[in-house]
């Protein structure tokens, strides 16, 4: 029943869809009505996804596509939870589109309102996919959509480039997918996801098939080495789209992995855990470090968006630890904090894109040495920028402290695995984690604080506006899933039980339940969390001091000229700027970056300091793998003579060889 | 009565295959026609007798059509087309003519013995000749690739399928009627834009010497 309905709202999408392409250049039809018509759809699949999870799983067959090969859906508590999050996201990204997009920028706007809703619809339905021949289909539908979305500026021939990338490494991650597929069905010719849970895969087959899936989703996901499409689509695309890319697309990758590991696979192996830790681990500590030192505000998020992907995983391999020891509450503990994660940074990264939008739209500006003082002109998308700001750094009482904080415990409640090894060194890899966090936070702080904070560095930034009406809508619901998600822990983790019962055979709703609004992930006397005591203590302390302040000093006050330290008159020039904050973190973390400075000499006139962060990767990894392609290529065209003779040559040895083959 | 017309059929393909090697060491354009015209004639001829040794009517239509079409109509276009291009000469041969010859002598060998154990299997009474339309087959994909010139190249692919003709109504007493009326209409249909295709390579180089062609190439 439910399936049904979601099929429906699907079906609505593609409608809408088809309507913006009939109302092509009719900005108010396509931003007034089929953006807030299409948010309503997803605000329609939030709730039926949440009420789904109360049910098994339902099953759909429906007998499009190619004869003999109907498309088959499944509803589980797995993907329940993933639409949950897009249904939610979309919801509010869909309200600041209908602000968003303007006239005469690129891709006319009903064409863009094709685009997104095709790109909406085919996530919805790559989480409902159950066999791999739709799985695959709607799989690249959300590539190739998402590929045009982000080239809707296509006339710079940057965003041409970066839109180039991500569909070569979107493709190149599709063939790791498609590849393990044909793994899980073991030679059976039977391609539906039943079949491949019914598959006993023997252990190295099976290990084939978690590394093909890992390189597959881990594409689409940014792990490293895979990520350098992200800094690159990310700022190319329009931030509506960033925001769905970075908070939801990236988590249908993450949504692949676990049904594979899972799901379809029936064992897991322990070092399977520890790769994916090592790679989460590695992602996330370089996607943060990039973070910090990035002066373009949007690559600065995309950056960050690798950094949670990063974490996500690490969690993911910890839940595979902890499953094949047998440790099942641990892994539901685990598997948790991943979905947790997922559904946070689901909302405070779609929050930060869209209020980066806002930004550009207001300044024409995505660099933030040419940003600041904004919160002057547009206060209200800088109080809300704030509260995802901290959000994302993971400071209670707010979503990411919640999810942070539950991957930390599981990791510091790991002594008990069954190998000394990873025993040892569990520890350390929360230590990393708790390393990440913090940079995680000064990258925040650099963002919000150069962008809102201190003098406008530009004399234009004076005439920024403030959001509009519908993207204020879309951003207070972003900043309200953000509040609820770090308010009501416990009721949220109750609600998603099923899926960690489905995949790991346990769940925290018992242990999390009995302590009514502490969070309580394994024992009382081991550690709990109440976010509504934490704002009741932030709330009073705050309340106190202003009164404290208030009582003591109001009324006393005497104007006179401070100390000036010496300069006696300061400008904006003089700020901290985003390179400036970046250094200590590129001095820190030198050998992550590929560093080229230029230093000014103290006798220059124009004295010029320049200073751009490269990508191991890229010069290590990428370009030469290109360049050997490049030379295989010419090789190959050594064939092309351009003569007939030589081609008529071609076919006579051919037609000779063949014949000399028959002969045999 | 059976012998004679096996031995007439015999001798009919060794003068087919004698063409083809005339063919491969004829350098002007014009008696290159005039060898076509023969071979479209002598090849008529043979699908009449073997027609007519194996009591199968359909192969009188179809040695009909080749002599409207490969002895009247095509080299009365080729003649059009070599006076309105006033090109009467092939010039240069890609490899020289005892080379090709060579050449050719080593592909007749190797078609017999490709020949040999399907003509085993064969009940029709000219298995014998399967290894020479084999020949006449490679000879001309041979000249194809050794002339420079586009006229050759195109009286090449005709003979070409001369011999594919040939192998058809030796190996099988023909193909099914359908078959060679598409095929005849393919010939014909490629014998127009091949014209049209000389006339458009004249205009663009002012040469039929396909070497010009290599400037088509990207770089």
């Amino acid at each position: 029943m439910h399936l049904d309905w979601i099929l429906l709202i699907v079906a609505a999408w593609l409608l809408l869809g088809v309507v913006g392409v009939f109302a092509l250049r009719r900005l108010t039809l396509v931003a007034k009505v089929l953006f807030p018509v299409g948010g309503a759809f997803g605000l329609a699949l939030f709730g039926l996804a949440a009420s789904s999870f109360r049910f098994s799983h339902e099953i759909a067959v429906l007998p499009v596509g190619l004869p003999g090969l109907p498309f088959h859906f499944r509803l589980d508590s797995l993907s329940a939870f993933f639409l949950m999050v897009i249904g939610c996201v979309s919801a509010g990204v869909s309200a600041f589109a209908a602000g968003y997009f303007r006239k005469g920028e690129g891709t006319p706007p009903g064409l863009l309102a094709f685009e997104y809703h095709l790109f909406l619809a085919s996530m919805t339905l790559v989480v409902l996919a159950d066999d791999a021949y739709v799985f695959m289909v709607v799989w690249e539908t959300m590539a190739l959509s998402s590929f045009f979305l982000v080239t809707a500026n296509h006339r710079i021939v940057e965003i041409q480039r970066a839109g180039y990338l991500y569909l070569l490494i979107a493709h190149v991650g599709a063939i790791g997918i498609l590849l393990c597929f044909g793994v899980l069905q073991a030679n059976s010719g039977d391609y539906t996801f039943a079949n491949m849970r019914a598959q006993d895969l023997a252990p190295f087959w099976a290990a084939m098939a978690f590394l093909l899936a890992l390189f597959g989703f881990g594409a689409k996901a940014g792990i490293v080495p895979l990520h350098v499409w992200l800094p690159e689509a990310h700022p190319a695309a329009p931030s509506p789209v960033s925001a769905l890319m970075s908070g939801v697309m990236l988590k249908t990758a993450i949504y692949g992995v676990l049904r594979v590991c899972f799901d379809l696979l029936h064992l897991q192996v322990w070092w399977w855990g520890l790769l994916l830790l090592v790679v989460g681990l590695a992602t996330a500590l370089f996607g943060v470090v990039f973070a910090a030192a990035q002066v373009d505000m949007k690559r600065l998020l995309a950056y960050s968006s690798i950094e949670n992907i990063g974490l996500m995983f690490a969690g993911i391999g910890l839940t595979v630890l902890f499953s094949t020891y047998g440790m099942r509450p641990m892994a539901a503990l685990a598997l948790t904090a991943v979905l947790y994660h997922v559904a946070s940074h689901a909302f405070f990264k779609s929050l930060l894109f869209v209020g980066t939008g806002a930004v550009l739209h207001a300044t024409g500006e995505r660099n933030l040495g040419k940003l600041g003082g904004l919160i002057r002109y547009m206060p209200w998308v800088a109080w809300i920028t704030l509260i995802g700001v901290l959000a994302s750094a993971g400071l209670p009482p707010l979503a990411g402290f919640v999810s942070e904080w539950l991957l930390l415990q599981s990791f510091l409640f790991s002594p008990g695995l069954p190998s000394p090894f990873l025993d040892m060194l569990i520890p350390v890899v929360a230590a990393l984690i708790a390393l990440i966090a913090a940079l995680a936070g000064y990258t925040m702080v650099k963002f919000f604080g150069i962008i809102f904070l201190g003098q406008p560095r530009e004399a234009k930034l004076a005439q920024a506006h403030d959001a509009s009406g519908w993207e204020r809508i879309g951003m207070l619901w972003l900043v309200g899933g953000c509040i609820a998600l770090g308010l009501l822990p416990v009721d949220f983790i109750a609600l998603i039980d099923p899926v960690t019962r489905s995949l790991v055979g346990a769940g925290l709703r018992d242990a999390v339940g009995a302590h009514g609004w502490l969070l309580v992930p394994v024992a009382i006397e081991r550690a709990s969390y109440g976010p509504a005591i934490f704002l009741l203590g932030v709330g009073a302390s705050f309340a106190l001091a202003f009164l404290l302040v208030r009582l003591f000093y109001h009324g006393r006050l005497r104007r006179a000229a401070p100390w000036d330290c010496g300069h006696p008159w300061q400008n904006a020039r003089m700020q901290d700027t985003a390179e400036g904050f970046g250094q200590p973190i590129r001095q820190i973390f030198e050998p992550f970056f590929r560093m080229e400075r230029e230093l000014p000499t103290p006798f220059d006139a124009a004295p010029r300091y320049h200073v751009s962060l490269g990508d191991h990767f890229w010069h290590w990894l990428y370009l030469p793998l290109a360049a050997s392609v490049e030379r295989l290529a010419r090789l190959i065209g050594l064939l092309q003579q351009g003569r007939i003779a030589v081609y008529l040559l071609y076919s006579f040895l051919t037609l000779i060889a063949l014949l000399m083959v028959v002969k045999q | 009565m059976t012998t004679i017309t096996g031995q007439l059929i015999n001798l009919l393909a060794a003068i087919l295959l004698m063409l083809a090697f005339a063919m491969i060491s004829q350098r002007r354009i014009l008696s290159l026609i005039h060898l076509f015209t023969a071979q479209g004639a002598i090849l008529s001829a043979a699908t009449v007798l073997v027609g007519y040794a194996t009591q199968q009517p359909h192969l009188y239509l179809s040695a009909g059509i080749t002599v409207v079409l490969k002895v009247i109509l095509i080299p009365l276009l080729l003649h059009r087309v070599i006076n309105r291009l006033e090109v009467r000469w092939d010039v240069e041969t890609l490899i020289n003519i005892p080379t090709t010859m060579i050449i050719g002598i080593a592909l007749v060998i190797f078609a017999f013995d490709l020949a040999l154990p399907i003509s085993k299997l064969s009940a029709s009474i000219a298995r014998g000749t399967l290894g020479i339309a084999l020949a006449c087959v490679l000879l001309s994909f041979m000249m194809m690739i050794t002339r420079s010139k586009a006229v050759p190249q195109v009286i090449g692919f005709l003979s070409m399928e001369n011999g594919l003709f040939f192998a058809a109504t030796s190996a099988t007493y023909g193909m099914p009627m359908i078959v060679e009326l598409g095929i005849a209409l393919d010939v014909l249909v490629g014998i127009l834009i091949l014209g049209v295709f000389l006339f458009n390579i004249r205009e663009q180089f002012d040469s039929l010497d396909i070497s010009h062609l290599e400037k088509l190439k990207e770089d």
